[in-house]
């Protein structure tokens, strides 16, 4: 089993989405664990701004060269923002999961969703069952 | 090596064009610029040639290219579809005039027809996702025909060809997943469950794609026929039953075929093919509408059918290829028909036995015309199936097909077809006893290969996030 | 035994060494009342020698014109020898598709070679390794519109050769798609634009437009383009002639979005209908939508340029029924053929272009000295429609000079009496349409 890098601050989803809820904001990405799995990512097929999201509705696209795999959205809200680096630099979701491979921004959060995600003990006894 | 492109010199040419009988346009408008190169014939001639150096067909080597049937493409098929009497036929000739198109059209039907145990046929489709498609909008019309509008659904193996969804997806069908048992297999009680009133059919690749025939095929069908849905056969892999099993006699109610596996047609490094779907009486009606008929001495064309899906391809498909495959059936008759699923099992049988002591093999019974073996053993020294196929790459061999199906995990899927003799499959067998060995004893060797091509391995993460699809180079 | 090089003596140790007696044993899995017993009703197999004259008798009942003047899709161009002979070299023709790239980079070559030509004829951003025909590729393209725009209605010219319509009808009422037809303007032979206007609403994806169109017109695509964009739906341009392509305004340059074609008139054989290949290219900003195969430049891990098929998350292998097209193969082997053929016309391609437009219009104007009238009063390519008294009788008076004189229209549209679609090529020279006129 490889270290993976789970932070304390976010919660996860069982799709290995991140979410960082600030009040009723929120920034989106997948975890450090969803990228390797993925492999080198080459595409990100963002959602546009102003899309409502539902909880655990997809929400866009990440490609690798042998996978394509749909994002998930951890929480429900309306698209404020899109991460425009991962157009030219997708592999920031490898180098960089948690930060600067952020994918989109949300608002008008609801901040009891919380309740359906994984706070990053249970996240990480999640990824662990999974290595078989 | 340069692109032609890059090879051009302005001013040169190839060829000589007449001077028109008058000077007279009415054209107002033509284009400023057309940037195509400039060479000599000699240049041409030389440029492809060497591209093709660069290349590896079945006449380079052996293929077993598993779910590919790689088999050998005789020379007579080529000279045969390049009879002036067929590429000059003109599809929108007289029928008169064409007879010979459509004898060819005719009897490749008839010999299809008598293997596969189907009253109804099409050759329209051009390729075997072409035959998929085709069979699936079959499969709709029959079910909107009767009124029966709920049958949005088709059940497709996980252990299945991507192709199967994404043509199911162009009929506007919902995929439902069926999962096979351990042995492969269909899980039939998984199948009773999910089998409904909503089921428009069930997609099957027989022999599946682990290289196994499905033992249940009748209880199969009868399933799904109990409750009015239809099973579809993706005939990828006739090869292995051609002689020995009729489709229809297995409840199949229409299926696929590709002319350029089961019937030799050359892939020319991915087109052009031939498909095929046959079907049971009760379809007939909805097989595409042009249909060549037999009237008396002659044929024609008969169009007339209004519950037909219509036309997939216009005019007489990859006509070409139907000439090729119509050949190799001239040739095989009955005796060479009758051998070739035989002797397709038996190699891969061979194959099966020999290698199973030293590469692991996820299912231990007799194959049918392909064989899937893992990288189970190889992975405790870190070698994995890529490091496999690409050091076979060192041994002028084309690796069998890798990481598929889906279901075995590392598959390494050998199919050798029966144009492939002894001697050449007791060469390659030792060539993967070495590989096996080395994995062990130098696996950065592995690693590493290929170490004689003219290319190490490509980037394709590179090529993927910044794609580079044309030359940019400029010939004037 | 054809193409099985077993000796009994091979099968008998092979047998052993898996340790079975016979072959059949090996078909354990198959219920024992589904083995076929005996051979099938099946002729006696023939020799190579008999293979061929078997083969050959039949090629020679079809009865070909010496002289021909049918188009409509398929075209009778001259093909250089060089063409075939280099496209059949064994290592292109029994190859399978470049998985492997390492031992593939000519094929991986020659389809990146092929894509550029196909951009720049076209003046387009992307294109693939080529579709299985003009007809399917035009399908495709349907699908590929409704995918970009999120529309379900697609209209497409009643002057597109009819039987491309009968397979866009196909694919359309599988996907739930709409399809309209546009009528054409019975005096210029082109799109009737305010039909065109009329049928466009919120609903509509693509439009499409086949210039040169079946009666040989060429349509106004810089018009329709803007007309079509301003509605916020994709035009697209057909070419069923794609040697039009290296005279005519291309379409990039008149603002159409995809444009979808046969290519068979680069170096491939009539051949009832095919094998050619399909083209489609597009704009950068739909690259993705592309359906098949695509090929990209990359490195080896030396750093050395090399070719690898790229975008492969887009295909049905990764993507299964998220898909863009269910497309597996392509035509390769007929794409480096046309690649060949376009290689060794070059620049000269327009020169051909010319010339087969210059001699169409002379033998149009011959015709109208012998009082058989133009139908349609635009500029048309190499293929145009005349009345004649009786069309049928007339067509079958030159086959017996054995002139294939023509298309009658009225197989295709029933108002049509007595009008012929006729083509002139370079194949085409003074006497035999000498004789055409003789015979009249």
């Amino acid at each position: 089993m490889k270290n993976y890098n789970i932070q304390d601050a976010l919660f996860y989803t069982k799709e290995h989405e991140w979410v960082k809820i600030d009040g009723s904001h929120a920034t989106v990405g997948v975890s450090d664990y969803a990228q390797d799995l993925l492999t080198d990512v080459v595409f990100v097929e963002l959602p546009n701004v102003g899309k409502e999201v539902k909880q655990f509705g997809q929400a866009c696209v990440v490609e690798s060269v042998k996978s394509v795999s749909d994002v998930y959205s951890p929480v429900s809200g309306k698209v404020t923002e899109i991460n425009k680096d991962l157009e030219s630099a997708p592999e920031l979701i490898n180098n960089d999961p948690y930060g600067k491979g952020w994918i989109y921004k949300l608002e008008g959060v609801n901040e009891s969703e919380k309740s359906n995600l994984m706070d990053a003990t249970k996240y990480k006894e999640f990824i662990a069952g999974l290595a078989h | 090596m340069q692109t032609i492109f890059e090879k051009s010199v302005t001013g040169r040419s190839a060829c000589q064009i007449q001077k028109p009988m008058s000077e007279e346009t009415e054209l107002k408008e033509f284009r400023l610029t057309l940037d195509l190169p400039e060479l000599s014939e000699l240049d041409i001639v030389r440029h492809y040639t060497a591209l093709s150096k660069r290349a590896f067909g079945v006449d380079d080597g052996f293929y077993p290219l598993g779910s590919c049937t790689m088999k050998y493409n005789p020379k007579i098929n080529e000279l045969a579809c390049n009879l002036e009497g067929f590429t000059q036929s003109h599809p929108l000739d007289e029928t008169e005039n064409m007879q010979g198109t459509l004898e060819v059209i005719y009897s490749t039907q008839e010999y299809l027809k008598e293997v596969t145990g189907f009253t109804g046929l099409t050759l329209e489709p051009t390729a075997g996702a072409h035959g998929e498609l085709t069979a699936l909008m079959m499969i709709k019309a029959y079910h909107l025909d009767r009124n029966d509008t709920k049958r949005k659904k088709i059940l497709i193996p996980d252990s299945a060809h991507g192709t199967n969804p994404a043509s199911a997806a162009m009929c506007g069908f919902e995929c439902i997943e069926i999962p096979s048992d351990k042995d492969g297999y269909v899980d039939l009680a998984k199948l009773s469950e999910l089998v409904n009133d909503e089921t428009a059919g069930l997609m099957l690749t027989i022999p599946n794609t682990v290289g196994l025939f499905d033992k249940n095929i009748l209880e199969i069908s009868k399933i799904l026929h109990e409750k009015g849905a239809l099973l579809y056969m993706d005939g990828a892999n006739l090869n292995a039953i051609l002689g020995i099993v009729k489709p229809a006699e297995m409840g199949v109610d229409l299926m696929h075929i590709n002319l350029h596996k089961t019937f030799s047609t050359p892939h020319g490094g991915g087109g052009p093919g031939g498909g095929f779907v046959g079907c049971v009486k009760d379809l007939e009606a909805y097989l595409p509408a042009q249909r060549v008929v037999k009237d008396g001495d002659n044929f024609k064309l008969d169009s007339n059918f209004p519950k037909s899906i219509g036309r997939v391809r216009a005019f007489f498909s990859n006509f070409g290829v139907i000439v090729r495959a119509y050949t190799y059936m001239l040739s095989l008759g009955k005796e060479g028909t009758q051998r070739i699923g035989r002797y397709a099992t038996l190699n891969a049988n061979y194959i099966r036995v020999k290698l199973s002591q030293y590469y692991n093999l996820p299912h231990k019974v007799n194959c049918m015309h392909e064989v899937v073996f893992n990288d189970e053993v190889q992975a405790q020294y870190g070698v994995s199936t890529m490091d496999i196929a690409k050091r076979l790459l060192d041994f002028k061999y084309h690796p069998p097909t890798i990481y598929f199906p889906l279901i075995v995990h590392g598959a390494l899927m050998i199919e050798p077809t029966e144009t492939e003799s002894k001697q050449t499959m007791d060469e390659f067998i030792d060539v993967m006893i070495q590989i096996a060995h080395e994995a062990k004893a130098s696996p950065q060797m592995l690693h590493d290969a290929p170490h004689t091509t003219v290319v190490k391995r490509v980037d394709a993460v590179k090529a993927a996030r910044n794609p580079v699809i044309v030359c940019n180079m400029c010939c004037s | 035994m054809p193409y099985i090089p077993h000796t009994q003596k091979e099968t008998e140790e092979m047998l052993k060494a898996i340790g079975v007696s016979k072959i059949e044993d090996l078909f354990d899995a198959v219920p024992s009342n589904l083995l076929q017993k005996g051979y099938y009703n099946l002729p006696e197999g023939l020799n190579e020698q008999k293979t061929k004259e078997k083969i050959s008798k039949i090629a020679k009942k079809n009865k070909n014109a010496e002289m021909n003047f049918l188009g409509g899709g398929m075209y009778n161009h001259y093909i250089p020898a060089h063409v075939p002979y280099l496209a059949g070299r064994g290592e292109f023709y029994t190859a399978y598709t470049p998985y492997q790239p390492e031992i593939s980079q000519g094929i991986l070559q020659s389809i990146f070679e092929y894509q550029t030509m196909i951009t720049r004829l076209t003046s387009m951003d992307a294109t693939n390794a080529s579709m299985y025909d003009g007809s399917s590729a035009t399908a495709e393209v349907c699908l590929m519109t409704a995918s970009i725009t999120g529309r379900k209605k697609v209209l497409v010219g009643r002057n597109v050769n009819p039987q491309y319509r009968e397979v866009m009808n196909t694919y359309c009422k599988a996907k739930d798609l709409e399809i309209k037809e546009i009528p054409f303007d019975m005096g210029s032979g082109e799109i009737d634009q305010e039909k065109l206007r009329q049928l466009m609403d919120e609903n509509t994806a693509g439009v499409f437009v086949q210039s040169p169109n079946f009666f040989g017109v060429v349509e106004d695509m810089k018009e329709i383009s803007s007309k079509v964009k301003a509605k916020g739906a994709i035009s697209v341009q057909i070419v069923t002639e794609a040697l039009s392509l290296g005279l005519l305004v291309p379409p990039g340059e008149n603002g159409v979005d995809i444009v979808v074609g046969e290519g068979q008139s680069f170096g491939l054989d009539v051949s009832a209908g095919g094998p050619g290949f399909g083209f489609l290219a597009t704009k950068e900003q739909y690259m993705r939508k592309l359906p098949g195969r695509i090929v990209g430049q990359s490195e080896d891990s030396d750093g050395k340029k090399a070719y690898v098929l790229t975008l492969q998350a887009r295909e049905q292998h990764i993507r299964r029924e998220k898909a863009t097209s269910n497309i597996c193969s392509n035509q390769a082997l007929c794409a480096v053929r046309g690649l060949i053929y376009l290689a060794t016309l070059g620049k000269k391609l327009k020169d051909l272009a010319m010339l087969n437009h210059k001699n169409a219009l002379y033998f149009q104007k011959l015709l109208n000295g012998k009082k058989v009238s133009r139908l349609f009063s635009s500029s048309f390519f190499n293929e145009f429609v005349v009345t004649v008294d009786n069309a049928s009788e007339i067509l079958k008076k030159l086959r017996k000079n054995s002139i294939a004189g023509g298309i009658n229209l009225e197989k295709f549209y029933p108002e049509f009496k007595d009008k012929i679609l006729i083509c002139v090529t370079e194949m085409i020279d003074k006497q035999a349409m000498e004789k055409y006129l003789g015979s009249l």
